[in-house]
């Protein structure tokens, strides 16, 4: 499945880089965009696992920025 | 500015304040007589220099312990803090002088960096916002004789709305009754204005001038030519562009390099060689400041997000910065013939009447015996002859396949068609030296003359030709389905390297592949693009490196299928489209040169001893600025 979502506070541009890197080693992850201009996820991740991989994703953004959200 | 960035502006405006008061006691007055040494002179500049640092950086120290926290040892704030630090700390090493203003100057110019990094994001991203601010709020719908504003979104195909003048059209439709005039500048970058009439069709996003229009809705609002643009424009950030890639490797490697090397230079000199511990920790410290490799991380996604806006603007939608990367190599552009070289109608070129007919005769004569046909080429002799159809003239219409069209007018007998047509019923005809299609008409057995039809050259397609050559297009490539000779004058008019006639649509995708074969043949780096209008292309389309569809408002399977789309149908504005990716791209080359290079030079100089913090600072913080304001160039090119 693939969706495209808002993120919120995404400040730095090269943290952008290491979330989009983290993210694409979360498994059932197939594909990850993060464009830090448009303050977009773009993610391709298996369907049935879907809300879990998320959870994950937005650890990992927190991680880098603590006040980035993604909107969901 | 939005209240987060105003209080940071606000801090470090007092930090700065503040910093500026020390330095000044530090350098004017006798502190040393007063505090009566040396040392407690240092100590209290110290302490002078530790508010401002601290009012300055206490969020990127409080970052840099979390990060430490959570083993991100090559976290730029990580990095920052260390430098100051350090610097703050060199006034332990007595031989060293003291470095405590450089300490809170670095800190206060980083953040000074961070807070013109978001204010130019945030205007870039309000100003693309801006441009593509196209989507109509609501639609007016007649209910019991008052106008009511609704959500596009609950219109059906087949309502009628009302668009009064001044509004934004919010879906697209036909005409149904007034008349104005539509700015289509938005969409299509083109500041003349459109006239419409009842039975034109109409593009959502476009405004309305002068009057009122009822229009009759052909596609709901999703489809509507102005939520696909949005669309488009939006899923454009999910193509990243090789240099892009390249740059985010680049940064993965590079703080991690800088700061081994930083911790090498700091330890191994006074370690194995006696050399003093502060100068070459100072040498330590001004690598972790150039270590960040923000000026590339930010500059780059900004130049190709604001050159896609700033296309978009200009009648141009990229899907992609890859596409806009590729656009920039394009050597080689094949063309589709009808429809985006030439106007993809038949027109009427040219009348030949034989002795005893006029132009006139001979046209209303064809006009009358096509007139139960809506063949393009009837629609074509109707519209040149201009006059009503008399049909009360007209009798017994019968077609001969593929030759004509035998009809009684006014109880004479008419022919109409090609040459074998007047061949089998002996009417002695004359050959045309024209090329198009030509349409002999013979009235009771005589010859009456021909009709020469084809398909007429856009008005800017030789200039489109001439300026792509202008901007170092290696070769321009005519694909057709059409005859042989027809293709040659039309190549030898339009000026274009070669072209390949009479090609079914399945043929084109093997012309295009075998021609993308030839330009990896001739380099490595050259791009083909194909221009179609498309329809019947989408194949094409999709094979080429650079798919551009033109003159797409309102056709569907050209946005979808093409990397590139112009909104309106001129084939000149390729070449802009070429100019303008290539400006972007010397935009982000400048970047990635300057940044890397400026870099690396104060690198090397800080590890022979020649740089100070300063000039680490100019590094980092002024060359991020500088590659920022460069890359904010591309949302205003006009190409």
């Amino acid at each position: 499945m693939r969706k495209s979502f808002k993120m919120q506070d995404l400040d730095c541009a090269n943290c952008a880089a290491k979330m989009e890197r983290e993210i694409s080693g979360i498994e059932g992850v197939n594909s990850v965009s993060i464009s830090f201009m448009a303050q977009k996820l773009i993610i391709d991740a298996d369907a049935q696992r879907f809300d879990e991989i998320m959870d994950l994703a937005q650890k990992a953004c927190s991680k880098y920025e603590p006040d980035c959200l993604i909107l969901r | 500015m939005s209240k987060k960035l105003k209080r940071t502006r606000n801090r470090i405006v007092v930090a700065l304040a503040l910093f500026a008061v020390a330095y000044l006691v530090s350098h004017l007055c006798p502190l040393e007589e007063w505090l009566g040494g040396r040392a407690a002179a240092i100590w209290c500049e110290f302490g002078l220099f530790l508010i401002p640092y601290l009012i300055a950086g206490y969020d990127v120290l409080a970052k840099a312990v979390r990060n430490i926290g959570r083993g991100q040892i090559f976290d730029e704030n990580l990095l920052m803090a260390i430098a100051t630090l350090g610097a703050f700390a060199l006034v332990l090493f007595p031989d060293a002088g003291p470095h405590m203003a450089e300490g809170a100057a670095v800190m206060l110019f980083y953040q000074v960096g961070e807070l013109f990094q978001s204010y130019a994001v945030g205007k870039s991203r309000k100003s693309i916002a801006d441009m593509m601010d196209i989507a109509p709020d609501f639609a007016n719908v007649e209910r019991d004789g008052v106008l009511v504003q609704i959500d596009p979104y609950e219109i059906a195909i087949g309502d009628e709305i009302v668009v009064i003048a001044g509004e934004r059209v919010p879906l697209d439709g036909i005409v149904i009754s007034g008349e104005s005039q539509l700015d289509t500048s938005a969409l299509t970058g083109e500041p003349i204005p459109r006239d419409v009439v009842e039975g034109d069709d109409v593009i959502s996003g476009c405004v309305n001038m002068t009057g009122k229009l009822v229009v009759r809705v052909t596609k709901p609002f999703e489809q509507s030519t102005v939520s696909r643009i949005l669309e488009l424009v939006e899923n454009a950030a999910d193509k990243k562009a090789v240099t892009e890639n390249f740059i985010t490797r680049f940064a993965r490697y590079y703080t991690p390099v800088v700061v081994g090397v930083a911790v090498l230079l700091a330890v191994i000199a006074p370690l194995f060689f006696g050399q003093s511990w502060s100068d070459w920790i100072q040498r330590g410290l001004i690598f972790l400041v150039v270590s960040c490799p923000c000026a590339l991380v930010i500059s780059i996604p900004l130049s190709f997000f604001g050159g896609i806006g700033g296309m978009s603007k200009l009648g141009i939608l990229v899907k992609g910065s890859n596409y806009l990367e590729a656009l920039a190599d394009v050597n080689t552009v094949v063309f589709d013939k009808t429809g985006t070289l030439t106007d993809g109608s038949f027109n009427v070129i040219d009348v030949h009447p034989a002795e005893g007919f006029d132009e006139q005769r001979v046209l209303s004569l064809a006009a009358h015996a096509e007139s139960y046909s809506n063949h393009p080429i009837a629609i074509s002799v109707e519209r040149a002859y201009g006059k009503s159809i008399d049909s009360e003239q007209i009798e017994d219409v019968r077609e001969e396949s593929g030759q004509g069209i035998r009809a009684m007018i006014d109880g004479r007998a008419v022919l109409v068609g090609n040459s074998r047509l007047m061949e089998d019923h002996g009417i002695a005809f004359k050959e045309c030296k024209l090329i198009g299609t030509i349409l002999h008409v013979s009235y009771d057995g005589a010859y009456a003359g021909h009709i020469v039809i084809a398909d007429v050259l856009k008005p800017d397609s030789i200039d489109a030709i001439a300026s792509l050559k202008g901007v170092g297009v290696k070769k321009a490539i005519m694909l057709t389905g059409d005859r042989d000779d027809v293709a040659a004058i039309v190549a030898k008019q339009l000026g274009v390297d070669s072209y390949r006639a009479q090609l079914m649509p399945q043929d084109k995708v093997a012309e295009v592949e075998e021609l993308l074969e030839e330009e990896r043949a001739r380099s490595k780096k050259g791009k083909l693009a194909f221009v179609g209008d498309g329809i019947n292309d989408a194949p094409v389309l999709m094979r080429a490196d650079v798919g551009i569809a033109m003159g797409a408002m309102g056709s569907d399977a050209a946005i979808e299928a093409a990397d590139v789309v112009l909104m309106d149908d001129k084939p000149s504005n390729i070449a802009k489209a070429i100019r303008v990716a290539r400006s972007i791209m010397r935009i982000v080359w400048q970047n990635i040169i300057f940044a890397i290079g400026i870099k690396l030079l104060v690198l090397g100089l800080a590890a022979v001893g020649l740089a100070n913090m300063w000039l680490a600072v100019f590094a980092d913080v002024g060359v991020a600025i500088l590659a920022i304001l460069n890359a904010m160039r591309c949302m205003r090119l006009k190409g």
